[in-house]
């Protein structure tokens, strides 16, 4: 096979899920060096950005909208569920690859071609779109507000190609999952990472046809000029907010869920512990994916809608923390009393944790519609969802490509310099956003261009907060290439990886590493039991691999060698 | 098949929750001004297509009956239904614009052209569909499979029709 048809034509399931995730970094370092301007700007106002040159208040627009965007829409949902799903999926099932892999690699043409849709709407006259990611009209109806004439159709078109992207890719997850499992791989036998992603897909193409009928809407608006969203005309602003944010709240679970299963499986490997409570996991995931089908409103609060409904939207938002709080009590479950090795996708796993926890403490601030009048497009806001994405798309990231860095590759990383990466990442992410918080809780507003224009803004107390996070962002992004180095040096290494250097269970461990095309030279030909059979106490070794011919112990009628008295007795005897 | 209607089903229900929402924070509906749709001859349109619904079915089956030959002609007549739905259409299309509804004019222009536009590049693409399942229907290269799935995407594009009629040209 030549170089085109191997790397950049192939169906291979895997090779489009490193297509995904390399497009994704590139697309994360766009959005990386988006933030690292417009926040140069923020703490040194009118300064000449190195690298960059003056920052305009048209160019700090366009930044910030396309920084959300593409973190969003061009980075989470790319790693966390396209390339993690497509390369996971089959592995884990044990199948060859998708069941429509010419529709898999036209899903990943289609992103590319959205891709570059938006990065080519960065150069056209006035600069790619400045009317922030949620695209509220009338800003982002009319060229006259949002000043980029050609950015915002640019933008609208490329997002509503991505979505094309992601609905094949998502069509194809779940025809997989329900139809190409290996021989014995009974519904609660799939690894729970698998469920996250594919009840991610569930959502996320539940919620998209609202989304995309917006998006023509509001592309009609501006470039032929209708009036769904213009009252002069007969049209209502407010339906754009409703129909985004339909899509947009189940878009935050389907970026969260497929991050928290990662986060299961290397707990549950790393713990050496059987997943806690399988079927509880299970359940709360399908609880929080109705339930964020209810709660679009609570972005809204203040944006003139009945306080009655603004009530009831409270009442579903903090209904939702209830399944999440218990996602993390069964993770803390899972560690409990297990034999817990500190490695680098363990530390990424745990820290998914606790960050992830402020950020879902700080939101139920915001769900509940009294507080959030005050806090409501703060920095309070923006640190709240920060702390939740950077989790799921970073963290998230990180503790999957580590964990799984040996399959993809067949090499491994450097475990000290992994640890080096991960505390240069985590201790100046918290330095980013915990001044954050402080501001937005002071009164500090999002999208500002210039704080020294307001007075009771610009105090040195307020400067010195985003002096830190500021100077923490660079810290931050510089030990990235910590990462970057780790990554070359161990594809350079001529050490390879073995089958299952973790001693995990799931069938993706028992492929070479990297896997070829096809996967298995025979696929598994039968699963034994589920995929979290760690330390079990009948078995010398600690680990149970789920195609290891045997009995399943979750059998109500497989009978138990061991009994907690046993020792006990046999002890007794001998004395 | 059947998770890419459900999508489709929101995408639907979104325009129609949008087309309800403007309609009731509009007084007089359809605003002053605006040219009526043609009722009567939609409804006969509508009997078209329905029936082109209900040719497919009986299309399938008699393919599943073993009646091949039967079958490709059940499956002719429906899309030539189709095609006499589609053809009806433009001639409306045109006639409303002729009227003075365009897209522009007002939202009840905008939300005409753009729902039942919609739904008729839904017709289209799933029209296709058929004429090369039609195609490929005495060769070695039909599949059952690919057929059913055109079917239900074909019912589903049958089905929301009449919605959109009662919703947009009878209020």
């Amino acid at each position: 096979m030549s170089f085109w048809e191997k790397y950049v034509f192939s169906t291979d399931h895997k090779v489009i899920g490193l297509q995904y995730m390399f497009t994704g970094l590139f697309m994360a370092a766009i959005g990386g060096f988006f933030v690292y301007v417009f926040r140069m700007q923020l703490a040194f106002p009118g300064i000449s950005v190195p690298g960059y040159g003056e920052v305009t208040p048209l160019a700090y627009n366009s930044l910030v909208t396309n920084h959300g965007t593409i973190m969003i829409f061009w980075f989470a949902m790319p790693v966390l569920i396209a390339a993690f799903g497509n390369i996971l999926i089959p592995l884990m099932i044990g199948c060859d690859d998708m069941v429509f892999p010419r529709i898999n690699r036209l899903s990943f043409q289609i992103f590319l071609l959205s891709a570059i849709i938006l990065i080519a709407s960065f150069f056209v006259p006035n600069g790619g779109f400045g009317g922030a990611w949620t695209s509220y009209p009338p800003l982002s109806a009319n060229a006259e507000y949002n000043a980029t004439p050609l950015g915002a159709p640019m933008w609208l078109i490329a997002v509503a190609l991505e979505f094309v992207a992601f609905l094949l890719g998502g069509i194809n997850f779940i025809t997989t999952l329900m139809n190409a499992r290996a021989p014995g791989m009974t519904m609660y036998r799939i690894p729970i990472v698998l469920w996250m992603i594919v009840i991610a897909s569930i959502l996320f193409m539940c919620s998209v046809g609202p989304l995309i009928a917006g998006a023509v809407m509001l592309l009609f608006d501006q470039t032929l000029g209708t009036s769904f969203y213009n009252p002069a005309g007969g049209g209502d602003p407010l339906l754009w907010q409703h129909l985004f944010w339909f899509f947009g709240h189940p878009e935050v679970y389907v970026v969260l869920l497929p991050a928290m299963g990662i986060v299961a499986e290397i707990m549950a490997t790393m713990a050496r512990k059987k997943l806690f409570g399988y079927k509880t996991i299970l359940y709360s995931v399908i609880a929080t994916g109705i339930l964020s089908f209810v709660v679009w409103a609570h972005h809204q609060f203040i944006a003139g809608i009945d306080p009655r409904m603004a009530n009831l939207f409270t009442v579903t938002t903090l209904l939702i923390s209830v399944p999440i709080a218990e996602l993390c009590f069964v993770y803390i479950a899972t560690l409990y009393g297990g034999s817990i090795t500190f490695n680098t996708p363990m530390l990424w796993a745990l820290s998914f944790m606790v960050e992830f926890l402020i950020g879902g403490i700080t939101g139920i601030f915001l769900g509940a519609s009294g507080v959030d009048i005050f806090f409501h497009d703060t920095y309070f806001v923006v640190a709240h969802f920060h702390y939740t994405f950077v989790p799921i798309a970073i963290i998230g990231f990180y503790a999957g490509i580590t964990y799984w860095f040996p399959k993809i590759f067949g090499k491994m990383l450097s475990d000290r310099l992994g640890k080096i990466h991960f505390w240069g990442t985590i201790i100046p992410f918290n330095f980013i956003f915990i001044p954050l918080f402080l501001l937005g809780a002071a009164g500090q507003h999002r999208r500002i261009w210039d704080f020294s224009n307001y007075s009771d803004l610009a105090t040195p107390e307020f400067f010195n907060l985003r002096v830190i996070a500021t100077v923490s962002l660079i810290v931050m992004i510089s030990f990235q290439f910590v990462f970057l180095f780790n990554f070359i040096k161990s594809l350079r290494s001529k050490e390879k990886a073995p089958k299952n250097p973790w001693d995990a269970n799931t069938l993706e461990w028992t492929a070479d590493s990297p896997p070829p095309h096809g996967n298995w030279p025979e696929l598994p030909e039968k699963v034994y039991r589920g995929p979290y059979e760690f330390s079990h106490p009948d078995r010398e070794s600690d680990f149970w691999p789920q195609d290891e011919p045997g009995p399943d112990p979750d059998d109500p009628d497989y009978k138990s060698g061991y009994s907690p008295d046993s020792d006990i007795e046999s002890s007794s005897t001998k004395a | 098949m059947i998770m890419f209607v459900m999508s489709e089903m929101m995408f639907f229900g979104a325009l129609i929750s949008a087309f309800l929402i403007v309609k009731s924070g509009n007084i007089m509906w359809p605003p002053p001004g605006q040219p009526r749709l043609p009722i009567g001859l939609t409804a006969v349109n509508t009997l078209f297509l329905v029936g082109s619904g209900v040719l497919v079915y009986l299309s399938n089956k008699s393919l599943s009956r073993g009646d091949k030959v039967g079958a490709k002609k059940l499956l002719r007549y429906a899309i030539i239904c189709a095609l006499i739905f589609l053809g009806i259409q433009g001639y409306e299309w045109v006639s409303m614009l002729q009227h003075g509804l365009s897209m522009t004019s007002s939202t009840y222009g905008s939300f005409f052209f753009m729902i039942i536009g919609c739904h008729g590049l839904h017709v289209l693409g799933a029209l296709l569909f058929l004429i090369s399942v039609y195609r490929k229907f005495s060769t070695e290269a039909f599949r059952p499979e690919s057929y059913w799935g055109g079917q239900v995407f074909w019912y589903f594009v049958v089905g929301v029709w009449p919605v959109l009629y009662v919703l947009v040209y009878l209020s």
